[in-house]
């Protein structure tokens, strides 16, 4: 059966040439950087020049980049870390955010700092009166994800982080899907934080880092041997961070190419999506979003159904619906967004990568429509038109 | 994390639909997700003719709906009355755990079909004989 994957969003398969660079870090030179010996002095070496290539994929100095064990990491390095220096005060962090961010925020409430959800749009764009409203003398630290992981949303980061700033309060970014899809430069952006991971951009799972911009203070959230500049202690993941150097420096070496392919794509797969099946949303905004991001709610039915009924054909995507969930919730970025359970009910995200040709959305268009139809057919709500 | 004979009912599943001018219906939504399901019957006799499902849930909310109609086609009303969910779930060689309560929406929603088939047959005193408890 072919096999198409329509699931980039959740991960990635680490690039032939990424896997190459990391191969000879597990068995001939596994040596620990911190040693001084021949082993250790080339793990140094390795571990210097990823940094060096995460740091120029961002625009950033090399010492501005913290290595961590993934993106959840750094998310709550980031806001974990940035206010456990502070006395309790107000964060602000957008209604839409990944888990990593959302439930990190949850636990600085119990640490008794106040919470303010700054609300989206319907296309999933922070309202900007709202959350220039929101700040307080005592708000210390803004996260806002860079573009959204469901409905493929991209923030203004740039306007947003310069409000917080007036505010004199920080901003981090959790670009986790955007880094290595759309560019990125920290300093043209303005943001103090910014976290990305490697399983995302082609690279390996378990890698990830934050970059601390100059002057931005920031304290441990793991403690033990002072690696990472005293700032992430355990011994490093050298073939992991082999790995994010290597897949990042091809990220933004082929972004020219591939950004404008995968938008192609996406848009072709939206509009036959759409043209082929009666009664759908397109979630998240129409132009700004992520290149490779199609997220569509069809009505009357139920998107793990439709999930597995693609699995069936070989076809692997998502769904936001409370039953595909292990929480049984609805999808709190489809609700923030102002739609009711039932959007996010039906929901479908297709999120295509580099792999993903015309004949893998061809594919889909022709088996996709009879699937709608069956489960349609078997829905109590339906009612044809 | 289905089982195969879950997956098999839900890519396959049986007795689709309505019955024609149907005897009892039964519709009932599951609070905990937002799911729908609807069964409709033939009696005969006391006797469960015919019966079909419509479902808007997730594979296992249309796994289950299937099985039961299994379960039930041709059986007595006080013999349908007896299939608990607990019973269908352990006819698909188990659920999930965070599955179970889809497999509550197929007993409840034949239990409906069949207390509104009494109702409806003038019968609805004997409501609370054949369905004991559960109704
Ligand atoms: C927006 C966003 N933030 C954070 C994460 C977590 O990253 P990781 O899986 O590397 O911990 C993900 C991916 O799951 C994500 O999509
Ligand atoms: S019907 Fe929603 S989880 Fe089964």
């Amino acid at each position: 059966m072919r096999t198409v994957y329509f699931d980039h969003a959740a991960t990635t398969a680490v690039d032939p040439r990424v896997f190459a660079e990391m191969e000879p870090y597990f068995v001939e030179r596994y040596g620990n950087p911190s040693e001084i010996h021949r082993l250790g002095r080339e793990a140094r070496e390795a571990v210097d020049k990823a940094r060096a290539q995460v740091a120029a994929a961002l625009g950033a100095a090399d010492k501005e980049i913290v290595f961590t064990s993934g993106g959840t990491e750094a998310d709550n390095m980031a806001l974990s870390g940035f206010l456990s220096r502070l006395e309790p005060g107000h964060l602000i962090v957008s209604a839409i955010e990944h888990p990593a961010v959302m439930e990190t925020a949850r636990y600085l409430m119990r640490q008794n700092w106040e919470v303010t959800f700054a609300a989206v749009d319907s296309n999933g764009v922070v309202d900007i009166d709202a959350y220039a409203a929101a700040f307080r003398d005592d708000t210390r630290l803004v996260s806002i994800m860079f573009a959204n992981n469901v409905v493929g949303t991209i923030e203004p980061i740039r306007e947003l982080a310069r409000i917080a700033h007036e505010h004199g309060a920080a901003f981090h970014t959790d670009a986790v899907q955007a880094v290595g899809a759309v560019p990125i430069d920290v300093a043209d952006l303005g943001v103090d934080l910014l976290s990305l991971s490697g399983h995302k951009l082609y690279g390996p799972k378990g890698i990830g880092a934050l970059y601390i911009k100059r002057g931005t203070r920031v304290a441990p959230i793991l403690h033990g041997g002072g690696h990472e500049r005293r700032l992430r202690s355990g011994t490093e993941n050298v073939p992991g961070m082999v790995g994010l150097g290597a897949a990042l420096e091809l990220a933004v070496a082929e972004l020219p190419s591939q950004r404008p392919r995968l938008e192609a794509l996406r848009d072709r797969l939206a509009q036959g999506f759409r043209s082929s099946i009666e009664d759908t949303v397109y979630l998240g905004h129409p132009t700004e979003r992520l290149p490779g991001n199609v997220c569509i709610s069809v009505r009357f039915i139920e998107g793990e159904s439709m999930v597995l009924q693609l699995d069936g054909k070989g076809i692997a995507v998502a769904s936001g619906s409370a039953c595909a969930s292990g929480s049984l919730e609805p999808s709190h970025v489809i609700l923030g967004m102002g739609y009711a359970a039932e959007e996010a009910h039906g929901s479908v995200r297709l999120t295509l990568g580099h792999e993903n040709t015309d004949a893998d959305v061809d594919y889909f268009l022709e088996v996709f429509p009879p699937i709608v139809a069956r489960l349609r057919e078997m829905s109590p709500l339906y009612v044809k038109r | 994390m289905y089982t195969d004979l879950v997956m098999d009912h839900f890519s396959n599943p049986r007795n689709v639909g309505e019955v024609d001018d149907p005897d009892g219906a039964g519709q009932i939504g599951n609070p905990v997700c937002g799911d729908v399901m609807r069964m409709t019957i033939k009696v005969d006799d006391d006797r469960i003719t015919d019966v079909k499902f419509k479902t808007f849930g997730c594979g296992a909310a249309v796994a289950t709906s299937s099985m039961v109609t299994e379960m039930v086609m041709g059986k007595t009303l006080d013999e349908a009355a007896e299939i608990s969910n607990r019973a269908v779930a352990e006819a698909l060689g188990g659920l999930p755990a965070q599955k179970m309560h889809c497999s509550n929406l197929a007993a409840d929603a034949l239990h409906l079909a069949i207390e509104d088939y009494l109702t409806k047959a003038g019968r609805a005193g004997d409501v609370a004989k054949v369905l004991g408890k559960k109704a």
